[in-house]
């Protein structure tokens, strides 16, 4: 598989920032006064939750390109995004989950909003699978997929809102837009530790869309030549094809 | 050309063409009527809301045998009550467009020129009127199986804390339904896809209903709930606004 100097510059990138942030984790950054080492994991949980936020949000993006033009490349772009940030989504709830063991002694909390309005977030992207997988027609399932998409990522501020007010504001937030409170080093491993995952993020993406379109070309291939009946339907698979 | 004259002349004689030129009614016209075939069509059947108020009624008892309590009150009695009303309200959303898909009603609608937000206007009020019928049935019921304080002097905040989670389950409940009702496992995709959305909606209305049912002093609902399950109703209705005609495109 070939790829252009972009996509090949942007793996050099993810490789050395994601090995960058692992040694600022492992060997830069202080220990935790109160949590030790388990703290470390906060560079892991909080730059994956980020990103599949930020992803899911940017998968009703591009759904409003496809409502827009009507071309089935951003459907299948807004898939394939919705479908990574889910996987780092789930990630980042096992490892908060962990991390909430380690310093707060319980796997979950419900005391706190972000984790909470999370989990409802991360609950609601999960049915977009099995909507797109129960419509049988291409051009239907990719039009209602867009729609759910960009129901849903408009609801990730809502939501967060909503449950933020639902808790009064007592709780000490670790980290707000600004940087919050963290101290320099840790704040510069755990910015480096967000580049690295939002680059390994995008770098997936690129990945699994030249995967989707090979397969795509193939199977348009395989129609055109063996005809209609040599091309199965993909099985348990979802994805625009 | 004479034997076409005498044929064109006795066409527009007919009693089509004697009746001034038809326009299409507005969206709001149009809406009222498309909401007064559905409570026609739930009157003459009666198959929705009398399920619903069943349903709840059923739950009541449910919860009575399953918490061993013979009253609550506040917070857990708001509880109750509004899972109850949104469960019941999943049996409405799942029907709504039903009638719609299997008869060709979407055919028939989609080739009227009408504007096609007056379905969403029309599905989502009947739906909120559902759901007022299914009060009116279920909160007594509520009052009288399970609740401990009385309900008169709750009954302003209450009512107007339902009747904005009521806005919230209809528009939302509308929404899904007519993603729902294209897919194979309707009845599975609707609640899934429902429920999360429904949460904030939830949130402001169990916390709002939670202070009404207080056992004392009576106060009136916190305006932050209110104002919480207002926003999200508006939010939601211009979503759906938004989104909507790309969900009858075929």
């Amino acid at each position: 598989m070939s790829h252009g100097p972009t996509v090949r510059g942007l793996i050099l990138a993810t490789i050395v920032s994601t090995t960058a942030a692992l040694a600022l984790i492992f060997f830069y950054a202080p220990l935790d006064a109160n949590q030790g080492f388990v703290q470390k994991i906060f560079y892991i949980h909080v730059p994956l939750a980020i990103v599949s936020l930020c992803g899911f949000v940017a998968g009703g993006l591009l759904a409003i390109g496809h409502l827009r033009t009507g071309e089935r490349k951003w459907d299948l772009r807004s898939y394939v995004v919705i479908h990574l940030s889910l996987i780092f989504g789930i990630t980042a709830l096992l490892a908060g989950s962990i991390w909430a063991k380690a310093s707060w002694g319980h796997w979950w909390v419900w005391d706190d909003p972000t984790l909470v309005s999370f989990l409802i977030v991360l609950l609601l992207f999960a049915t977009y699978q099995p909507l797109r997988f129960s419509i049988e027609d291409p051009e239907r399932q990719a039009r209602y997929a867009s729609v759910f998409a960009i129901v849903a990522a408009a609801f990730v501020p809502l939501n967060f809102i909503a449950v933020r007010l639902s808790q009064g504001f007592v709780h000490p937030r670790v980290l707000t837009l600004g940087g919050g409170n963290l101290p320099g080093p840790m704040r510069l491993t755990f910015l480096i530790a967000l580049l690295a995952v939002a680059l390994l993020f995008v770098t997936l993406c690129l990945f699994e869309l030249q995967a989707k379109r090979t397969r795509i070309g193939l199977r348009r291939l395989r129609r055109e030549l063996l005809g209609e009946d040599a091309v199965r339907p993909l099985g348990r698979s979802a994805a625009p094809s | 050309m004479t034997a076409v004259q005498p044929q064109g002349r006795t066409q527009s004689q007919s009693p089509m063409h004697r009746t001034p030129a038809l326009s299409p009614p507005g969206t709001f016209r149009t809406a009222l009527i498309l909401l007064g075939k559905d409570l026609r069509l739930e009157l003459r059947t009666l198959e929705t809301v009398p399920a619903m108020v069943l349903f709840c009624i059923t739950t009541f008892v449910i919860f009575h045998f399953a918490l061993n309590r013979a009253t609550i009150s506040g917070q857990l009695a708001a509880g109750i009550l509004t899972a109850t009303l949104l469960f019941a309200s999943m049996l409405a959303i799942n029907r709504l467009f039903v009638a719609e898909r299997e008869q060709g009603g979407f055919d028939g609608f989609l080739l009227a020129p009408v504007d096609r937000t007056a379905l969403l206007l029309a599905k989502a009020g009947a739906l909120l009127v559902f759901l007022v019928v299914l009060e009116v049935f279920a909160v007594p019921a509520f009052a009288l199986l399970l609740l401990g304080p009385p309900l008169g002097p709750r009954l302003p905040g209450l009512v107007t804390v339902l009747l904005l989670g009521d806005l919230a389950l209809a528009i939302i409940g509308t929404f899904v339904s007519a993603i729902a009702v294209q897919t194979r496992a309707r009845d599975l995709i609707g609640p899934i896809l429902g429920l999360p959305l429904l949460v904030p909606a939830l949130i402001g209305t169990a916390r709002g209903v939670g202070s009404a049912l207080a056992t004392h002093p009576v106060q009136f609902p916190a305006g932050r709930w209110l104002a919480i399950t207002a926003l999200y109703d508006l939010v939601f209705a211009l979503l759906a606004y938004a989104v909507f005609d790309f969900l009858l495109e075929d």
